[in-house]
């Protein structure tokens, strides 16, 4: 195993990592703020990748196809918020997830009546075509480490808006006391709607740039939200902070695992079946990360005080 | 579009059931018409009709149903046709995992069943069944035409890739039975994986010559896509599913040149095969893939039988379709003892014609070649 091959699985697992925190920054900020479970937020995240697909083959550029995935799927959510979501704040937990699982159902089968079962296919833009070179002699997809510094710019973003505005300021006093901040003058109902936008645009953002590398589908969102849950669950429910470092370390040991597990167990046997035995336990080694920073800080990394 | 469907099948059956005649046959063909393998399906079916079509076919009537590519669906479905419908024959399915929930029982009941793709080992071997006939390949067996190609081909370390599911280690055994070189990796993605950027570095670092994988479905376009565009230049090789007509348009042109093997492609130049691309061509408007030509030989192979004995007479008819007196697209097909094809599989190249990713035959991988299960099956 090279120093090259080293640096590319982790520059993967990075990119895995920014990728879930797209996803889980909008979940755990919903959360936080509103005490609200989204389980719909895969359907935002596949609203973004048909936008982007759409857009991207109506006026060949991918760029604006970008445009058009934050743009739907704030614009998504923020209907989804005001017409469904608004109902549920004072409910439990249950009925927010039944009602949000309807919503699965409802964007998946629209989805599915407007665009058809079969997945649609977005290209990387031409800017970001092609490869270079890593110390040791490999080779990273560009388009890849652009996605990784889209996600450090959105952590960045985030940081600032929260921390050093106004609006930050309210999401902050929102999330330690509801009442009170309602009580103070500020308009919670457009504060709600407008997180709620900011993580939709978030998890749109997450499935375009995905949506190139992959495919468009219906039902895409799923099997990234329940690693998005993951995520927000190591990290703590409504931090952002955790959900930055969670994201991170579910990435890079999914990806280290999956690679580094198969070759483990080929020294003591046969190759064949360390990689069968190897790869089915690097796809469960996440859930156990996850068992095992529970069973130790069973709030989360960085919990926040509640 | 279901909608439409069912009525041009419900139409379809009517008119036949009015030419009704004592020895109707009636096929239940189950297959995966949504989700992402919803391609496969779609071509068998397509096959399927257009030989019946063809061939005026008006005493064999045919219930399509979508499983969804999923098992318990089918064996819901199966059901119904087997104990609703009293169908004669089952037909259709794609998937391995969704023929081993299926046919056991199926072919226990007394219903013919004809498998026009999956082909998973524990049916051609111990548990071979007098009921049970394919009409497409064991699984193994293109994958041991690759290892096969890949020896002529002169790679001395092939890095291998498949799912982690039964058909995925059923490919890679199926490879490594006919390579002689060196296997220089082994992976076992995970089954619907869509980002491959992981087995992507250990290629790359591998120090392969060549890159042997089988993904079916939208499993392969990803890979494909991410593979092209991380401009590694090790050749790939697959089994013809890798780079079927029906997914060559999304992997795009980083599938040209690429090597995989099938037991046929739309240039045999056979008169069944001629007249099939043709007709295929002129009735959908696209090429058809190696899952069309499947389910066209299969229908062609109930015609056949059908002529010569009545289905009421189960002996005689097995009798019949274990004859195989049909002319199939892929030229000469004959079963062996167990109800398996013995076939020539050939080399394929993808090429472009006409501005159309397609494939086009450059030689022979396995001549007359028979599964490796036979000997377990007590038939004769």
């Amino acid at each position: 195993m090279s120093i090259a091959l080293l640096l590319e699985q982790i520059l993967n697992g990075l990119q895995l990592g920014v990728m879930l925190f797209l996803m889980a920054a909008g979940l755990t900020l919903i959360f936080g703020v509103m005490g609200l479970i989204n389980l719909a937020h895969g359907s935002l995240y596949m609203v973004g990748a048909f936008a982007c697909a759409t857009v991207a083959a109506w006026t060949g550029s991918f760029w604006l196809g970008l445009v058009a995935s934050l743009v739907a799927a704030a614009a998504a959510g923020a209907i989804v918020e005001m017409t469904v979501i608004r109902r549920l704040y004072d409910r439990d937990h249950l009925d927010q997830v039944l009602a949000t699982f309807a919503l699965i159902l409802i964007f998946s089968e629209g989805t599915r009546w407007v665009f058809g079962s079969l997945p649609l296919y977005l290209n990387i833009p031409d800017l970001l075509r092609g490869t270079i070179p890593l110390p040791g002699g490999g080779r990273y997809q560009i388009y890849r480490i652009a996605i990784i510094a889209v996600g450090v710019a959105v952590a960045v973003g985030l940081w600032l808006l929260i921390a050093r505005t106004r609006l930050g300021m309210r999401i902050r006093a929102g999330e330690s006391d509801r009442e009170m901040i309602a009580a103070l003058g500020i308009d919670i109902r457009t504060l709600y709607t407008v997180v709620f936008a900011i993580g939709a645009a978030l998890a749109g953002l997450a499935g375009a740039m995905v949506g190139a590398l992959q495919s468009v589908q219906v039902g895409m969102g799923e099997p990234v939200l329940i690693l998005a849950f993951v995520v927000i669950v190591i990290g703590g429910i409504g931090s952002i902070k955790g959900a930055l470092v969670g994201a991170v370390l579910v990435g890079l040991i999914d990806t280290m695992g999956r690679f580094l597990l198969p070759r483990a167990f080929s020294v003591f046997m046969d190759p064949s079946e360390a990689s069968l035995i190897g790869s089915a336990i690097a796809s469960m080694l996440i859930y156990m990360f996850m068992a095992l920073v529970l069973a130790f800080r069973p709030r989360g990394l960085f919990a926040t005080a509640k | 579009m279901k909608k439409l469907l069912t009525a041009g099948i419900v139409g379809l059956s009517m008119s036949v059931s009015g030419l009704a005649l004592a020895d109707d046959i009636k096929v239940g063909m189950i297959t995966t018409l949504s989700g992402g393998g919803a391609g496969l399906g779609i071509d068998a079916r397509d096959g399927f009709l257009l030989a019946l079509q063809m061939a005026g076919a008006d005493n064999i009537e045919v219930v399509v149903e979508d499983d969804g590519q999923r098992p318990e669906l089918a064996v819901q479905i199966a059901d119904r046709m087997i104990q609703n419908d009293q169908v004669n024959i089952l037909t259709g399915i794609i998937f391995s995992n969704l023929a081993m929930a299926v046919v056991p029982s199926a072919v226990q009941q007394d219903i013919i069943y004809l498998s026009n793709n999956a082909g998973p080992s524990a049916l051609a071997g111990a548990q071979c069944h007098e009921n049970y006939f394919n009409v497409a390949w064991q699984n193994d067996n293109l994958h041991e035409a690759a290892g096969s190609y890949a020896n002529e081909a002169g790679y001395e370390n092939v890095f291998i890739m498949a799912p982690n599911y039964p058909a995925g280690t059923d490919a890679l055994t199926g490879f490594k039975r006919f390579f002689d070189g060196n296997v220089v990796n082994e992976i076992y993605t995970q089954v619907g994986q869509s980002d491959y950027a992981n087995e992507i570095s250990q290629i790359r670092d591998s120090g392969a010559d060549a890159v042997f994988f089988f993904l079916p479905g939208g499993m392969g376009i990803s890979f494909m896509r991410q593979y092209d565009q991380s401009e590694i230049d090790v050749p790939v090789i697959g089994p013809g599913f890798s780079f079927s007509q029906d997914i060559l348009a999304a992997v795009g042109p980083g599938a040209l040149g690429v090597i995989n093997t099938s037991q046929w492609n739309k240039d045999l130049d056979n008169e069944a095969n001629v007249a099939f691309v043709a007709a295929f061509q002129e009735e959908y408007g696209r090429l058809p893939s190696l899952y069309a030509s499947q389910a066209f030989d299969t229908a062609n192979l109930i015609i056949s039988a059908a002529a010569k004995a009545d289905i009421a007479d189960l002996e005689a008819f097995r009798a019949a379709l274990k004859e195989a007196d049909f002319d199939s697209t892929r030229g000469d097909f004959r079963f062996g003892n167990n109800n398996h094809p013995i076939q020539t599989i050939y080399v394929r190249e993808v090429v472009e014609e006409d501005g159309v990713l397609t494939n086009r035959i450059i030689g022979t991988a396995l001549e007359d070649h028979q599964d490796a299960y036979a000997a377990d099956c007590s038939m004769e």
